[in-house]
Order: C-alpha cells, then sequence, then structure tokens
C-alpha cells in the first residue's frame, strides 16, 4: 500500500449527498477479475450519455476539474455496498483524498486499505471547501496527514481526527495482513484454546 | 457494573488479541465466499506466496453474475465465465468448498449459509458482500467486508475491528394484518434514516420480532446495512433452534441439544445498557414501498410521493428533487396510482420459502396484468426443489411470472436479468438506488405480497384491501 503523508491538490465538488458505491462504480464493471483499470468507469452512468459521449452537465467532465486529486462530497459518501472497486477506481482515476462531513462504515474502511485518505470534516467546513472549488478555478487544499489539518491558500485551515491506528498505518502505508501475521501465535493459542 | 449485550458477548468470546490504540484482532468462524469480491483477494494471496489458514471455516458459492435461465447452456457473458472460473480454480488451488451452478447446494450466499446450518448462533461470519448482515437473525455478529479484508481473513482467519456501538431497536407489539418483515425494515429505515445505524451493530428485539419467523428475521437483518448498519443481530430463541434442528452442518442428535444449552446464554441481560435505543410501535406500522432513489426515501402504500418543498434540510429537499426527476414522479401522487412493467420476487432480502408462499397465495388463481413482465427467482436449489414440491410454480406459472433458477439476478443486474431504461418494478430486493436494476430503471422496494399484487393489478396496491 502508498504511503500517505501530505497532498497537495485541485478540489472538485461534487454536490450530493448520499453518494452511493453504484454510483461510484456500476456493477457491470465489477465482473472484471483485475485489481486496476477502473478509471475509465468511475461514476460511469453520471459521466456518459447513452452514446458514450462524455456528459457535459456532469462535473468530472468539466475542463477545469481535469486534475483534480480531492474530491469534495455531501455526507454519507459511499454507502451502499461493500464493493472495494469503489476507492478503486476513485484512486485509479487520480483521486488521493476525499473529504465529506461522514462516510458510510465499509466504504471507509476500504479506502484505507488503498492508501486513498477520507477525511471527515464538519458540515460548514465541507459547505466552504466545495463552494471555494465551485467558484475558484484551480481552487487547490492541502492535505496534511501528519499534523491532520486541511488547509488552502486563502488562508483556511481545519483540523481533522481519525482513529490513530489508521493514521499510523497510513502515513507508513502498512499492509493490515502483516500487521495480523505478527500475531500469528496469538492466533494458534485461540484456535487451540477453542478446540 | 451494567450487564452484556449479545454483541458484547459475542465480540469478547472472539477477541484473539487486543492492545490500547489498535483495533482488536478477531476471530471470524465462517467466511463466505462469491465470485464478486473475491478474485483478487486470491490474487493477493498468490502474489504474497501465503495459503488460506482455514479453508475447512471458508464456503464459497457462485450467485451474483449467474444465470437463472436454462442452465444447460453455456454462459454467453465472457467476462462473468472468466469471474467464475476464477473462483472455481481458486477453490481448488485453496482447498474451499464451492457450490457452483449446478451444484444442489448453490444458491445465493446469504440464503445457503444459514440453510446448510453454517450460520449458527454466536459465530462472528463475513462475506465480501454488505448483506452479510442477514446471518445475524441467527444471533451471530456478520458484517460485510471489502476485497482487501477478505483476502486478511483468508490469510489469517481474523479481522482487525475497533469494537462497535450498539443500537437497539425495539419493536412494540404485533405487527400488524398485511405488515411483513419487509415493511417493518422499510419503516425502521425510514425512521432512523440511511446513515442512523452508521458506527452501530443493530440488535433488534420487541414482541414482533420474537413472534417472526426466521425467514422474517433474516429480511430484518439483511437491510441493516441500507441503515447505515454494519450488523444486525436478533437473540436466538426456540424459533431459532427449530429452524436449524437436523440441518445439514449443525450438531447432529444430543450434540445440538447441548450446543442449544451454550447458544441460550447468548441474548443480552436483562441489565444490558445499549448506546442508542430505538422504539418502533408496531401498530401504527402501514405497508411500505420506496418511491425514491435509496431505502430511505420510504412511505406507506396510502401515502402519496412526497413533495420536495416540505423536507426542512436543503440537501434532503435537493436529494428528493433528483430523486423524483430520476423516478419520473411528481408529487403528491398516490403511491397506488403508479403503474409498473416489471415485478421482481428475488434477493437474499426476499428470496425464502416463506417468501415464496406469500407471493403465491397472493398470485393464486389470478393473471399477471398484460402490460407487466413478472418473475419469481427463489433463493437456492434447494429452495426451488421445496417450492416445486408445494406447487408454488405452478401457482406462478399459471399466473404468468417466469419461474427461474436461483441467484441474485435482478437485485442488482450483473447478471442477464435487468431493467430496461425507463421500466418501473416493484422488487423485493434491498436496494433502489440510480441504475441498480439496469441503467435507466426505477426501482420502488416492497414486499413479496406487494410486489405479487403489483404484477397482478399492474400498479401498487394495499396488501390489506387485496383479499377482502
Amino acid at each position: 500500500m502508498n504511503a500517505f503523508t501530505k497532498h497537495s491538490g485541485v478540489v472538485m465538488p461534487l454536490d450530493r449527498v448520499n453518494v452511493d458505491t453504484d454510483q461510484i462504480i456500476p456493477k457491470q464493471f465489477l465482473k472484471r477479475v483485475e485489481r486496476d483499470g477502473y478509471e475509465d468507469f468511475l461514476f460511469f452512468d453520471w459521466r456518459f450519455n447513452e452514446d458514450g459521449t462524455p456528459n457535459k452537465d456532469f462535473v468530472l467532465n468539466h475542463p477545469g476539474y481535469k486534475d483534480a486529486s480531492v474530491l469534495v462530497a455531501g455526507r454519507n459518501f459511499g454507502c451502499g455496498s461493500s464493493r472495494e472497486h469503489a476507492p478503486w477506481a476513485l484512486q485509479q482515476y487520480g483521486f488521493k483524498a476525499i473529504i465529506s462531513p461522514s462516510y458510510a462504515d465499509i466504504f471507509y474502511n476500504n479506502c484505507f486499505q488503498n492508501g486513498l485518505l477520507p477525511v471527515t470534516l464538519d458540515e460548514v467546513s465541507v459547505a466552504h471547501i466545495t463552494a471555494q472549488a465551485k467558484e475558484i478555478p484551480g481552487y487547490a487544499v492541502t492535505v496534511d496527514l501528519e499534523n491532520c489539518v486541511v488547509s488552502d491558500n486563502e488562508g483556511f485551515s481545519v483540523s481533522f481526527s481519525l482513529d490513530e491506528f489508521k493514521q499510523y498505518c497510513m502515513l507508513n502505508g502498512l499492509d493490515d495482513i502483516g500487521i495480523t501475521l505478527q500475531d500469528e501465535d496469538a492466533i494458534t493459542a485461540f484456535e487451540a484454546r477453542r478446540g | 457494573m451494567p450487564g452484556k449485550t449479545m454483541f458484547d458477548k459475542i465480540w469478547d468470546a472472539h477477541v484473539v488479541s487486543e492492545e490500547p490504540g489498535k483495533p482488536s484482532v478477531i476471530y471470524v468462524d465462517l467466511h463466505l465466499v462469491h465470485e464478486v469480491t473475491s478474485n483478487q483477494a486470491f490474487d493477493g494471496l498468490r502474489l504474497a506466496k501465503r495459503g488460506v489458514r482455514r479453508p475447512d471455516l471458508t464456503m464459497a458459492t457462485a450467485d451474483h453474475d449467474i444465470p437463472t435461465t436454462d442452465r444447460s447452456k453455456p454462459i454467453e457473458d465472457p467476462i462473468a465465465v472468466q469471474q467464475l472460473e476464477h473462483l472455481a480454480n481458486d477453490t481448488k488451488e485453496f482447498n474451499i468448498q464451492f457450490a457452483d451452478m449446478h451444484s444442489p447446494l448453490n444458491g445465493i450466499v446469504h440464503v445457503v449459509g444459514p440453510e446448510q446450518g453454517n450460520t449458527q448462533p454466536g459465530k462472528v461470519i463475513v462475506c465480501g458482500d454488505s448483506h452479510t448482515a442477514t446471518h445475524g437473525a441467527f444471533g451471530a455478529f456478520a458484517l460485510g467486508i471489502g476485497t482487501s479484508e477478505v483476502e486478511h481473513v483468508l490469510a489469517t482467519q481474523t479481522l482487525r475491528q475497533n469494537k462497535h456501538k450498539t443500537m437497539q431497536v425495539d419493536v412494540n407489539g404485533p405487527l400488524p394484518f398485511g405488515v411483513t418483515p419487509k415493511d417493518l425494515i422499510l419503516a425502521i429505515i425510514g425512521q432512523i434514516g440511511i446513515a442512523g445505524g452508521t458506527g452501530y451493530v443493530i440488535e433488534y428485539t420487541g414482541q414482533a420480532i420474537r413472534e417472526m419467523s426466521m425467514e422474517g428475521r433474516m429480511t430484518v437483518c439483511n437491510m441493516s446495512i441500507e441503515g447505515g448498519a454494519r450488523a444486525g443481530m436478533v437473540a436466538p430463541d426456540e424459533t431459532t433452534f427449530e429452524y436449524m434442528r437436523g440441518r445439514a452442518n449443525v450438531p447432529q442428535g444430543d450434540a445440538f441439544d447441548e450446543a442449544v444449552e451454550k447458544w441460550k446464554l447468548l441474548p443480552s441481560d436483562d441489565d444490558a445498557v445499549y448506546d442508542a435505543v430505538v422504539t418502533i410501535d408496531a401498530a401504527s406500522l402501514e405497508p411500505h414501498l420506496t418511491w425514491g432513489t435509496n431505502p430511505g426515501q420510504v412511505t406507506s402504500i396510502t401515502g402519496s410521493v412526497p413533495d420536495p418543498s416540505s423536507f426542512a434540510d436543503p440537501a434532503d429537499r435537493e436529494s428528493a428533487e433528483r430523486a423524483l426527476d430520476y423516478m419520473a414522479l411528481e408529487a403528491n401522487t398516490p403511491m397506488t396510482e403508479i403503474p409498473i412493467d416489471r415485478v421482481f420476487i428475488g434477493s437474499c432480502t426476499n428470496s425464502r420459502i416463506e417468501d415464496l408462499r406469500a407471493a403465491a397465495e397472493v398470485a393464486k388463481g389470478r393473471k399477471v396484468s398484460s402490460h407487466v413482465g413478472a418473475m419469481v427467482v427463489p433463493g437456492s436449489y434447494a429452495i426451488k426443489q421445496q417450492a416445486e414440491a408445494e406447487g408454488l410454480d405452478k401457482i406462478f406459472l399459471d399466473a404468468g411470472f417466469e419461474w427461474r433458477n436461483a441467484g441474485c439476478s435482478m437485485c442488482l443486474a450483473m447478471n442477464p436479468d435487468h431493467l430496461e431504461p425507463g421500466e418501473r418494478s416493484a422488487s423485493t430486493s434491498n436496494r433502489n438506488f440510480e441504475g441498480r436494476q439496469g441503467k435507466g430503471g426505477r426501482t420502488h422496494l416492497v414486499s413479496p405480497q406487494m410486489a405479487a399484487a403489483a404484477a397482478i393489478a399492474g400498479h401498487f396496491v394495499d396488501i390489506r384491501d387485496w383479499e377482502g
């Protein structure tokens, strides 16, 4: 897993609540057995018209957000299914961090497994970043995981919190399985105890 | 010190190791696997030269991709074939039991686990599928996980988890006539909201739950995730034990009675304290159905499509506007006046024998409306066999329903079963997200009874008026 320490990038506003994983990556792409190559399918049904041309009304297709690497979205982002293809698609498209007031549990965990940072900020801060991203061309923020701060060049700065262990694993790009296997004796002992 | 909740008891019995500031390592008793969320996990194991720690605690089935039509014919979709072959090879290589689509043990992963007796009280159960919450109906802690976690469980038979908070949803009184477990869970989601259970494990309690069959409890627990909760649970009781007795993979004979004595210790202590409590008055419930594009956008059958301006929260208002636009519905339209094109009876929410019996009772001797296409997809091969032994297939076929083979089918339309753009369905499944049943499709979630009645009437009807 890639480590995440600090990232600065253009913000793309997805000003909707309850964005579900069926929208992030529709089911027809879950039949692929690969772990990569999902970037072209991100938000597929919102992003493309029936005839396959880009839907110009969808924010992802606005030229100003072409190089966006931070996604800001409404509350309960990533609700619905457990498909890890959702964070894969977001990450492979080029997003390094997401900012939202809240996330669905499974999606939130899946992000950390892949080095995609979901930042939880209060509604007011999210509304502020969303408004700035809509109004200021090329508006960017810096997400600093070490100090847990999101800031911009306009003087805005807000701190966030997250589980310390998740922060530690993300900062160091640690693989969960490797960590757990350090505890293999405890697993074996547990199995022996249970018979 | 207050007593323990059932969740506390199961959690405590499964802690392998814990350290302050770190998530606990929790042992997994049963790992269910299907074709869609496991390929990359097995590849990850190979890449890291790791094995499957406990193939004997792992079971796999094919359910999402498989066609529900004639299975003697080859699958036409080459990508689906590749994915199914991947799982067949993975399970062979790692020595895991696998029920492919030709096996008599095949079915939807959340149907076959309980059916074969692998799902048991007190277990920790995981699957790379958000509807794993279903298994909590037996008094298990069952939760959906992502593919990286699937790989973690395959390699270590454990999961790293911070302990969840607990929410009691207490359903007072019996369910009134015509109100099913599906209506109850839709009403609960409507009340707590689709993120109301985020961070919690829900335990459903109260008279309505105690009087409910195992099929009904599975329907309720299944949709816990639609309220944001990773897991839902119901305390095991005589209903649970009677459902389990004699199933293939439960202890047999005296060993079963001994197991029951242990399982009887699982229910939450009388003085257990939950982090949150929600009370539902069952007597006030009516049959429910969704009008929007998430399971919380729900109303009763006597209600109407809401006016977006009636929502106080601007985000909810905009969400409702978007939903009405997508669903092609006018505000204030009575729900019973909405015509439908398609009916889907099936999915891990409502494809069990009791669901099929209930739908068949409504359909018996009647005909599906001439402008509606309706299909019934049993949850497993075994349920299909049982339904046919009871003559339910004849009832459905005579009424003009299609009678299909088991699978996830049009719940998420990964196989060939899907809505065409603009088609409107009455569906017994669990999600009404945009495009869920096919791009441009419009889904209304309902109970099996309401789905069958809608198929016949051609529009939604109040099931309470059906036979009167």
